[in-house]
């Protein structure tokens, strides 16, 4: 059988992908395996939610509203809301409904970005624990108290809750929906490894004194959240995941509004990446270095490869088609639906006919990804029925993903800033 | 921090290894079985070019009417799948697909005598086209010639169209070539005893056969072509590329 380089490459791609993905299951079942049951500390400790808001007018009020549902004591939990000199009703809307509650204070600064926010919040604080929640975001009652036992593990500086779709109503929120669910299944194992590298905005929680050790939020390429979690991992203390403090999320409802926060994450990965990139392939910092982020970076040069590949297939077939209709006289939207079909096609048929170790590698890959994708719905949702936000993801997700990576790709190799919004 | 644990990338690795053996072992035994299929084909065209030598002997005997119209129509169809699999298996330079390409052709000129011979007897006009391309990267205009055949062809379903591989060194094509005065400038095509070489845009060869949709619709009304599925109707339906008795991904390449 004939080798030719993208085989090759193919092959490479799919014992990586795999060796990625059986590493990812046999430390699923691991840590499974191996839970313990955490006991909560018979002092609550005290803790600081800050609420950065940025004309967050609208949604400031649920947002407290939400933090006073806590499952927590009223005595031990207060809220810092900082406005980061919002040009709407912000601050008034969350003075109005700080005045219902003893425990909500509200502060405004000068606009300068969130990390500043957060780190006025911190200086602001003196309890055990500190957490942000973005304004966009909504807490289950019970996840503070989930989290807490956490930090029984002294080295333990940060927990992550799982984060869940608030509402997905379109296609686009539909796809998140799985998204967030896989992130649900992998932030559980990430956990476990030790190697999560994001310490999301909606409700992640600190212990204080971290900050005292390895100083304050930076804007670090606007992802202080990722920037503080590679920080944390680098001093060698860990970050714990709690995969049953649930929160929800608003998710980016229309293509321009999830470009733009995909890119900002992705440039902020990858800038961090660079940042941070003594931890990649040291041993020193666990499997971080030598597992998550080294897979991460070859998973982003295969995404090119291949998405450069399909588009270069139907910029062919496209060559090959309009040769045909200058020659025959073929209609125009004929040509556009041939040429992309002509190239899945192609490559289906020789899936098929050559059915072959690739075929073979590639249909077990997809197999332990829908295992995953469900394995992640039920542990995010209950229950693992197949459903159209599932579909939409397995269909849709790999084509839209390498647009934003492109993006930050170019933004980071012409030095472009990424704005926030 | 969780330190790094050797022994579990280790063993990550054979597993990950293990699934790559299966995944390899699963799929030789997969093609071993699609070589078997392709080696009773070749087994079996013997019987089918023994069988055409009886139905010229049948027409030269029988009234036109009861004559089918090609039993090498199927076989023909199924060789191209065959083709398309041992490409994708062993590849376009494989022994065993320049074999199969051999019997192919020679399946072809077969049926061609064999339709020469029905419409003969049945008093019907031929409407047949040899073709003749060559697989070299430089033969661009043997490409743009397949366009414009499949596109004459979905005009005219009851065209047939025989598509040989120049460069292929079979005897018979040589014969053919010989006897057409063919290459070394291709493509070239035969209608009527008649060779044009070079390209031949739709326009051109809808003028050298402007009588074909009569010819198709007077050979429609006889039952001898009626019942028969074209060989040029198989290969040429699904792509043009596929009017040269190759497969699109092989044109790609």
């Amino acid at each position: 059988m004939p080798m030719d380089f993208t085989t090759i490459m193919l092959d490479i791609s799919l014992f990586l992908s795999l060796y990625f993905q059986i590493f990812l299951l046999v430390s699923f079942f691991e840590a499974e395996e191996n839970e313990e049951k955490l006991i909560l500390p018979a002092i609550l400790p005290t803790v600081t939610i800050i609420v950065p808001c940025f004309n967050e007018a609208k949604t400031v009020e649920k947002t407290i509203l939400s933090l006073m549902g806590l499952n927590y004591p009223m005595d031990k939990l207060n809220i810092l809301v900082v406005d980061d000199g919002s040009v709407d009703e912000t601050y008034a809307n969350a003075q109005l409904a700080a005045k219902r509650f003893p425990n909500v204070r509200v502060v405004t600064q000068k606009n300068g970005g969130k990390y500043t926010a957060l780190n006025l919040g911190i200086r602001e604080c003196t309890t055990d624990i500190v957490g942000c929640l973005d304004a966009d975001s909504m807490v289950h009652p019970d996840a503070l108290i989930k989290m807490i036992p956490y930090f029984n593990d002294l080295q333990t500086m940060a927990v992550t809750p799982a984060m869940r779709v608030h509402q997905s109503k379109t296609f686009l929120q539909q796809i998140q929906r799985a998204e967030y669910n896989v992130g649900v299944f992998t932030k559980r194992v990430f956990g476990y490894l030790d190697a999560i590298n994001v310490t999301p905005g909606p409700f992640s929680i600190f212990r204080r004194t971290v900050f005292d050790i390895i100083g304050p939020f930076h804007h670090a390429h606007n992802t202080e959240d990722m920037e503080i979690a590679f920080r944390i991992q680098s001093h060698g203390f860990r970050i714990a995941n709690c995969y049953d403090a649930l929160v929800y999320t608003i998710t980016p409802p229309t293509f321009k509004k999830l470009y733009r926060q995909r890119t900002r994450w992705s440039y902020g990965f990858l800038k961090n990446l660079i940042d941070y990139k003594h931890i990649i392939l040291n041993k020193k910092y666990g499997n971080m270095g030598m597992l998550t982020l080294p897979f991460a970076i070859v998973g982003i040069v295969f995404v090119f490869y291949f998405a450069g590949s399909f588009i270069y297939q139907t910029l062919r077939a496209l060559g090959n088609d309009i040769e045909r209709m200058l020659l025959v006289g073929v209609r125009v939207p004929e040509i556009f639906t041939h040429s992309i079909w002509a190239t899945v096609r192609g490559t289906l048929n020789e899936m098929y006919y050559r059915f072959d170790m690739t075929s073979v590698l590639a249909l077990m890959l997809f197999a332990t990804s829908v295992y995953i994708i469900f394995k992640s719905k039920k542990m995010s949702e209950g229950n693992m029925k197949p459903s159209r936000d599932i579909f939409y993801f397995i269909c849709f997700y790999s084509l839209i993903a390498p647009l934003w990576l492109g993006k930050a790709v170019y933004n980071v190799l012409l030095s472009k800033k990424t704005p926030w919004r | 921090m969780k330190t790094y644990d050797k022994r579990k990338y280790i063993f990550v690795l054979l597993l990950t290894i293990g699934i790559f053996i299966v995944a390899f072992s699963l799929s030789n035994y997969i093609n071993n079985r699609k070589i078997a299929d392709i080696k009773s084909t070749e087994d079996s065209i013997s019987i089918d070019i023994l069988s055409s030598e009886t139905q010229f002997e049948i027409l030269q005997q029988s009234s036109c009417s009861i004559v089918s119209g090609s039993i090498l129509s199927d076989q023909l169809s199924n060789l191209a799948t065959s083709i398309e699999t041992a490409e994708a298996a062993h590849g376009i330079d494989s022994d065993s697909v320049k074999t199969l390409k051999k019997y192919y052709s020679l399946l072809e000129i077969k049926d061609y005598l064999l339709i020469q011979e029905i419409y003969r007897q049945c008093d019907a006009r031929p409407i047949s086209i040899l073709y003749f391309y060559s697989n070299s990267k430089n033969c661009t205009e043997c490409t743009n010639e397949g366009y414009v055949l499949t596109a004459l062809k979905e005009e005219y379903p009851d065209l047939r169209i025989y598509s040989f591989d120049y460069d292929l060194g079979l005897n018979a094509v040589s014969t053919l070539t010989t006897l057409y005065k063919i290459g070394p400038k291709l493509p070239a095509i035969v209608v009527n005893n008649q060779t044009y070489t070079g390209f031949q845009s739709l326009d051109t060869l809808r003028n050298i056969i402007p009588d074909i949709s009569v010819a198709a619709a007077t050979s429609s009304t006889k039952s001898a072509t009626n019942n028969s599925s074209t060989t040029s109707s198989k290969k040429t339906n699904s792509s043009n590329l596929e009017v040269n008795g190759i497969s699109p991904q092989q044109k790609q390449k």
